[in-house]
């Protein structure tokens, strides 16, 4: 279970996040909705230890992410970047098992090759992707493969940064269901960043949506079209008018 | 603002300056410091190091080639022009040796690693930072200090003494070829001159100067590309940054060096 309390961060004159309370249950998917710019990504970061937030106590487990062993403690997740974040310099395979092939749970290169090409192949992707360079895919391909990377070394955890960003809808339902299929499967603990509402209704089990940097409401999937909170329902049905402040 | 409050002012805008300049300084010491540390303590990446060898030290031949071979044949121009001033033509293969040893092969072979390495450096890393590549590398448990700062400034730091060899080597051709094909010079007696002349202390200033310069201008270019800001921009900002910077302590480390190796 991963448990944030009174996290804030602050960039300069701006204040990103306030003060967020979220739990995050064990084996549950939890979609972090919110606009642009309100501190999704720095929220996702801070768990990772790759933002270090101003105040508050984030936990794993009950223990505090900023003791933890840090090999250990990243071992335990894998995270599908926005953009994908492939090494182009590598080619599919070796992105896919690079955490395979170096610390602890280094393996012989043939191996490693053998569990890329698995991965590639449970993500929808042929064996002949393997040997090809990211440059030479195109965007759904690539997501596909950071989705490889992220679950290649089967974690506990797995974090997506907008997963579905840049892609047409078709390939963003796949996207998704791929997500869902993977979590449920693996029984991980997942944690989704998104402004898209058909991955939120495809992927999560729980919802948070963050505004202004705090959660303004959380609870789960079934109950979110319910919920009488005036600044989710503006941002579920997309709407110009309510209290969250568009420019225009 | 009255006049009175102008040069308080200007004296606040020059403090800030200086504390600017000091914090930087103090940033790129302890990046290099960081840099050291993580040099003798595994794990260490072997495909990364030898990738950056070749990218360093091979790729980088050709123009350390024809920037030397050039200057060595200008120099040699110009020292039998200034030296016909007072009879001093028979200088040329000495001084052709020393100018390019001492000072010219090291010097011109830092600034063009500066200009090639560095900028690619900075640019390769800052795009990685741009699109969460150095995020990924940390979350894969793997450090980005100890995968793309220490293979390249290692690799600089071996690599770029050789090309300074290579550099003085091709640059005092350079010298010798137009001396004897262009003025007259006796190829026997040029090369006899020039090895008779060179000290081992000459030469081996010349490869402490290139280890330096190596260090500095890869070390500069993985600092910038880490430190780059947000988007086209920011690579763009980082990799001329880490060019000018790299340039300037290269030829302020040439000072220094030269100060203490051959100063008075």
């Amino acid at each position: 279970m991963i448990e944030l309390s009174n996290v804030a961060k602050t960039f300069g004159k701006n204040r990103v996040l306030r003060g967020v309370n979220l739990t995050i249950p064990r084996g549950q998917s939890m979609v972090v909705i919110g606009g642009s710019g309100t501190g999704k990504s720095v929220l996702l970061k801070s768990i990772l230890g790759l933002v270090t937030p101003d105040s508050g106590r984030i936990t794993l487990d009950g223990s505090d992410v900023r003791e933890a062993n840090r090999d250990a403690f990243l071992a335990r997740f894998g995270m599908l970047f926005q953009g994908g974040a492939l090494f182009d310099s590598l080619r599919v395979w070796e992105n896919v098992a690079f955490r395979l092939m170096r610390g602890a749970t280094k393996r012989p290169k043939d191996e490693a090759r053998a569990i890329a090409i698995e991965k590639l192949r449970r993500v929808g992707l042929k064996p002949e992707t393997a040997d090809q360079f990211p440059g030479e895919l195109s965007g759904g391909m690539q997501k596909r493969v950071g989705l490889a990377r992220a679950i290649a070394a089967e974690p506990e955890i797995i974090f997506f940064d907008e997963p579905t960003t840049g892609l047409d809808p078709i390939m963003s339902g796949v996207i998704n269901a791929l997500i869902r299929e993977i979590v449920t499967e693996m029984g991980a603990t997942a944690m989704t960043i998104t402004h898209d509402m058909s991955s939120v209704r495809a992927i999560a089990d729980r919802v948070a949506m963050l505004h202004d940097g705090l959660i303004r409401w959380t609870g789960p999937v079934s109950e979110m079209d319910q919920a009488d909170d005036p600044y989710l329902q503006q941002f579920i049905h997309g709407r110009a008018e309510g209290p969250i402040e568009s420019v225009r | 603002m009255s006049l009175l409050a102008l040069p308080e002012t200007a004296l606040a805008s020059l403090g800030r300056a200086c504390f600017a300049g000091l914090a930087a300084v103090g940033r790129v010491a302890i990046y290099a410091a960081v840099t050291l540390w993580h040099i003798i303590r595994p794990p260490f990446y072997g495909r990364e190091f030898f990738s950056a060898l070749l990218s360093v030290g091979w790729l980088s031949l050709p123009v350390v080639g024809l920037t030397a071979i050039f200057t060595g044949g200008a120099l040699a121009l110009q020292i039998y022009a200034g030296g016909q001033r007072f009879s001093a033509e028979a200088v040329v293969p000495q001084i052709v040796a020393i100018g390019m040893v001492r000072e010219l092969g090291p010097v011109l072979v830092g600034l063009m690693i500066a200009a090639r390495v560095t900028s690619s450096i900075a640019a390769e890393i800052a795009t990685m930072k741009v699109t969460e590549q150095i995020d990924a590398l940390t979350t894969l448990s793997t450090n980005p200090m100890k995968y793309l700062t220490v293979p390249r400034v290692l690799a600089g730091f071996l690599t770029v003494p050789l090309l300074v060899g290579v550099g003085d080597i091709i640059g005092i051709m350079g010298g010798f070829l137009v001396s004897t094909e262009q003025l007259g010079f006796n190829r026997a007696s040029y090369i006899k001159n020039t090895v008779d002349f060179l000290q081992t202390a000459d030469v081996v200033s010349s490869l402490i100067k290139g280890a330096v310069f190596g260090f500095i201008a890869t070390l500069i270019g993985c600092y910038y590309g880490m430190n780059s800001g947000r988007g086209a921009q920011g690579v763009g900002s980082a990799t001329k940054n880490a060019v000018a910077t790299a340039s300037i302590l290269i030829l302020a480390a040439n000072f220094v060096l030269t100060s203490v190796m051959f100063g008075q």
